[in-house]
C-alpha cells in the first residue's frame, strides 16, 4: 500500500474528432513529488491535467489516484474533492468575495459549519499572503492575488494532489513571482503536485521530475538536472533551448 | 383664458376623484408587482428548464416562451376570460388579469434570465466542478447568482413595462387605474381631463420606480458586474 504512488496514469488516450491530443501517457506520482509538465501548446498538457479531474472524460486508459480509479469511478465529485484544481484564467466565482470564495467548497461541498470553514478559509488566505483583502470582490483583485485566492481555495479542501494548469501564463511578469513562491512553499510542505508550466526557474528548483511531452506523447522524462544538463531525446534539447531563449535562463 | 388651455384645468377632477383614482392605482400596483415577483419566480424555472433540463423539458419550456411571445398579450388576455367559460373554467376580471400578466411576463423574463445564464463564463463551471459541486450546486450557488445579478437591468425594464402595460387590463374590466379613468369620464364627460390625469399619473408613477430601482441596484451592486457603474 505504502509504495503505491497516490496517482498512477496509465496509457491514457483521447483524441478531439482526428486530432490525437493524448496518445498513450502513462507515468507515476508519489507522495509528497512535485513534477513539471512542459511542452509545445496544442499537445495535450491541459487536457491530462482535466482528465485527472475528469473535467475531460478521456477515450483510454486508466487514472488510479490510491485506489479508486477515475475514469470510470461513479462518485467523481467525491473525487474531485480531493484534488485541488489551479486554473490558467483563475476561476474565481465573480459574485463572491475572496473569503467566500475559499469558503464556498467546505459549506456547500463538504458541509463544514460556516464559522468553521469561516475560521478556515480566514486561515487558508493568510497562508498564500492574503490576509486584508478578504472582502474584496475578484474584479478588485491584482491577477497575482486572484491566482493565490484560487490556491487557497483549493487548499482549503484538504486535497492530496494539486493540479497547476499554467498558474502563471495569465500574470504579468512582475505577479508571477508571488503566485511562484506560494507553489514553492507547498512543495516544500510535500504537498503532491503536478504543475503544467514553463517556469524552468520553478522546475529546476522545486520539482522532482520534469516531463516533457510532444503530440500527446512522453519524449522524455528525468530529474531537472538531467534534463537540463544532457537531455537525450534531441528533441527535448531544441524546445528546452528556445524556452531559455524565450524566459531566460530562469 | 382661452378655451384650449382650459382644458388643462385638472386639478379640481383630480380632487373630487381623488378615491376612485387611487383605487384604480392600488390595484395597478398590485397587479404589475405581482405579476413581476410571480413572473420572475416562473420565468427563472422556465429558463433553467430551457437551458439545463433534458430534452423534453427544454423543448417544452420553448415551446411556452416562444408561443407567449408570440402571441398578442390582448388575445391571450382574451383567450382566458372568454374562450375557456365553454369548458366550465371561469375566471374572474381580476383573476384572469393576475393569470395573463405573469404568465406573459413569465416568457419574456425567462428569456432575459436565459441570456444572462449564457454570460457566466464556462471558467465558472469548471471551477465549481474542479471543488466537487454537482450540477445542480453548480446551478444553484454559482450560475444562477450571477446570472441573476446580469438580469437586473433588464427586470427594471420589466416592471416599468408592468407598470404601463397592465392598463389593458382595461378591455376585460379589471379595475384598474385606466378602468377607473374611464369610469369617470362616463359620468362627467371631461375625456381629454381625465385621460390627461391618468397619464399623468403612470409618468410619475413609472419615473418613482426607474428611480427606487436604480437605488436598490446600487445598494445590492458587486464590482465586475455588467451594471456597476463606479467600476475601478
Amino acid at each position: 500500500m505504502s509504495d503505491k504512488p497516490l496517482l498512477r496514469i496509465i496509457n491514457l488516450k483521447k483524441r478531439f474528432g482526428d486530432k490525437v491530443v493524448l496518445d498513450g501517457i502513462s507515468f507515476d506520482l508519489n507522495k509528497g513529488e512535485t513534477k513539471v509538465i512542459i511542452g509545445p501548446s496544442g499537445t495535450g498538457k491541459s487536457t491530462l491535467l482535466k482528465s485527472i479531474n475528469r473535467l475531460v472524460v478521456p477515450d483510454e486508459g486508466e487514472i488510479w489516484l490510491g485506489d479508486t480509479e477515475i475514469v470510470r469511478c461513479k462518485n467523481i465529485n467525491a473525487i474531485r474533492q480531493q484534488i485541488g484544481y489551479v486554473f490558467q484564467d483563475f476561476g474565481l466565482f465573480n459574485h463572491l468575495t475572496a473569503l467566500e470564495n475559499v469558503m464556498i467548497g467546505l459549506t456547500k461541498v463538504k458541509k463544514i459549519p460556516k464559522k468553521e470553514a469561516l475560521e478556515r478559509a480566514r486561515y487558508e488566505l493568510n497562508r498564500v499572503g492574503l490576509s486584508g483583502i478578504e472582502d474584496l470582490y475578484p474584479a478588485q483583485l491584482s491577477g497575482g492575488q486572484k491566482q493565490r485566492v484560487a490556491i487557497a481555495r483549493a487548499l482549503a479542501m484538504d486535497p492530496k494532489l494539486m493540479l497547476f494548469d499554467e498558474p502563471t501564463s495569465a500574470l504579468d511578469p512582475e505577479l508571477i513571482g508571488e503566485v511562484l513562491a506560494v507553489m514553492q512553499e507547498l512543495a516544500e510542505s510535500n504537498m503532491t503536485m503536478l504543475v503544467v508550466s514553463h517556469e524552468m526557474g520553478f522546475a529546476r528548483s522545486v520539482s522532482d521530475e520534469i516531463i516533457f511531452i510532444e503530440d500527446g506523447k512522453i519524449v522524455e522524462q528525468a530529474p531537472p538536472e538531467k534534463m537540463f544538463k544532457d537531455p537525450e531525446n534531441p528533441r527535448t534539447r531544441e524546445f528546452l533551448f528556445k524556452l531559455s531563449e524565450l524566459y531566460g535562463e530562469g | 383664458m382661452s378655451e384650449f388651455l382650459r382644458q388643462f384645468m385638472i386639478v379640481d377632477i383630480f380632487v373630487t376623484n381623488f378615491g376612485t383614482l387611487m383605487q384604480g392605482l392600488v390595484f395597478t400596483f398590485e397587479l404589475a408587482i405581482v405579476s413581476m415577483v410571480f413572473g420572475t419566480i416562473f420565468g427563472v424555472l422556465l429558463a433553467l428548464g430551457r437551458s439545463f433540463g433534458t430534452r423534453l423539458l427544454s423543448w417544452l419550456c420553448t415551446a411556452y416562451i416562444e408561443i407567449i411571445r408570440g402571441t398578442p398579450l390582448l388575445a391571450q388576455l382574451f383567450i382566458l376570460y372568454f374562450a375557456l367559460p365553454p369548458y366550465g373554467i371561469r375566471l374572474s376580471a381580476i383573476t384572469v388579469a393576475f393569470l395573463g400578466f405573469t404568465l406573459n411576463s413569465a416568457a419574456y423574463q425567462a428569456e432575459y434570465t436565459r441570456g444572462s445564464i449564457e454570460a457566466v463564463g464556462e471558467d465558472q463551471y469548471m471551477a465549481a466542478y474542479s471543488l466537487g459541486m454537482s450540477s445542480w450546486q453548480t446551478i444553484i450557488y454559482v450560475v444562477l447568482p450571477q446570472a441573476i445579478r446580469w438580469s437586473i437591468p433588464a427586470w427594471t425594464n420589466e416592471l416599468i413595462y408592468l407598470l404601463k402595460s397592465t392598463s389593458i387590463a382595461y378591455v376585460i374590466g379589471a379595475p384598474d387605474l385606466l378602468t377607473q379613468g374611464k369610469f369617470i369620464a362616463s359620468r362627467n364627460y371631461q375625456f381629454f381631463r381625465v385621460y390627461l390625469i391618468v397619464a399623468l399619473i403612470y409618468l410619475v408613477i413609472v419615473l418613482a420606480a426607474a428611480r427606487l430601482i436604480g437605488k436598490i441596484e446600487k445598494k445590492i451592486e458587486i464590482p465586475g458586474f455588467g451594471y456597476t457603474k463606479n467600476q475601478r
